[in-house]
């Protein structure tokens, strides 16, 4: 069992630099929203988004269709892995300002 | 004042849930009380400061930090609820006698209280941590505060009524069955919060194998919906699991019960089969 379980990791910190690349896809929340709301990345990779939190308050960024939960504090950046997605339309909101703060990755 | 009423309330039933299931997996075990009330206690500080550095921690690792440290709190309790279910294979059948014997909490077991009340602990802090933070931003952002905040505290009280709730609910099953109910509830936990914790170390870009998606059944039940939430704490309901969080739920499954299986068919008097 451990064995198997020290196997997927090697195997997943070896892979883990040659697959995640730093695009750089940005993502900035001001007055609970977010710019752009719609982002575009390309569909079957890894990629980087950063999100750059410019109000005071802290936002979750939160999407089960990216499977993405981060936390990111107020003044503050923060960055979310997603992918590799199929190419369509994935939501996410900011879970403490869902009112305002949603917005789309579009994969193509 | 409802929305974060409700936001604060489904972050709290999370953690509640699995207080309900301990409080209840521990019934008859003198001291459990004290173990809990701990676990609480400790996890309630702990959220403070983990939000406190919620800044720090996420920096950390490249920005991995929030990922990693997820999902280290996820795998400790998963161990902590193997630990407590291999230590009740072995002697729930003695403390279920007991009870039915003299109708009392016995004094055996300090052990697997403390795996619980860590197991407690770490779920306060974690589902804790986000609504602190929550509400430090409430506050922060003035005006509109103070009726946010009773919502937010009415959240607390609610999540707070539905840990109750879920321990009355399972006291209503008889003593006979509750062990192995409570085993199977804590296995499916265990199950659900390793298949979590592999998913942040996906986000953290360590384990990306396997990480295509097996199946969407979000249009049936969505994850953040209450009751996809209930589940998902529960059983681990993921409405778009991937290959490695199938696996490794299955694989943990298969521990849990391996583990149960050793324990149980080794203790010195007792061999009877359940």
């Amino acid at each position: 069992m451990r064995s198997v379980f020290v196997a997927i990791l090697m195997v997943g910190l070896l892979t883990a630099g040659a697959v995640a690349r730093a695009d750089d896809y940005v993502l900035t929340i001001k007055d609970h929203r977010f710019t752009p709301e719609e982002i575009k990345v390309p569909a079957d990779q890894r990629v980087m988004i950063t999100i750059v939190n410019d109000d005071a308050t802290p936002e979750e960024f939160d999407s089960s269709a990216l499977k993405v939960e981060k936390v990111v504090a107020g003044k503050s950046k923060g960055v979310v892995r997603i992918g590799p997605l199929k190419a369509g339309r994935y939501p996410f909101i900011g879970e403490y300002h869902e009112a305002t703060a949603k917005g789309v990755v579009i994969a193509e | 004042m409802l929305g974060a009423l409700i936001i604060v309330f489904r972050e709290v039933i999370e953690a509640g849930l699995i207080v309900g299931i301990v409080m209840a997996a521990t019934r008859g075990v003198a001291g459990r009380g004290r173990w809990v009330s701990i676990g609480v206690a400790g996890g309630v500080v702990g959220a403070g400061v983990v939000a406190m550095f919620a800044g720090v921690i996420s920096d950390a690792f490249q920005g991995a930090g929030q990922e990693l440290f997820n999902a280290s709190v996820l795998g400790v309790a998963v161990i902590m609820l193997m630990w407590h279910n291999a230590w009740m294979a072995r002697h729930g059948r003695e403390i279920a006698d007991e009870m039915r014997r003299i109708g009392t909490a016995v004094s055996e077991g300090a052990k697997p209280l403390t795996a619980l009340a860590i197991v407690v602990g770490l779920a306060v802090l974690r589902e804790g941590s986000e609504v602190v933070l929550f509400l430090y931003g409430i506050m922060a952002s003035g005006t509109t505060g103070s009726a946010l905040l009773v919502g937010g505290i009415l959240g607390i009280a609610g999540g707070a009524a539905f840990t109750a709730l879920t321990y009355l609910g399972l006291l209503a099953i008889p003593n006979r069955y509750i062990f192995s109910v409570t085993s199977w509830l804590i296995a499916l936990l265990a199950a659900g919060m390793a298949a979590q914790a592999v998913q942040f170390l996906n986000n953290a870009g360590l384990v990306v194998a396997l990480d295509r998606t097996l199946w969407d059944t979000s249009w049936l039940l969505s994850e953040k919906s209450i009751f996809g939430r209930l589940l998902h704490t529960l059983v681990g309901y993921i409405d778009r699991p991937t290959e490695m969080q199938l696996l490794v739920y299955v694989a943990t499954l298969i521990a849990m019960f391996l583990l149960m299986r050793v324990a149980r068919y080794s203790p010195p008097q007792r061999l009877a089969r359940t």
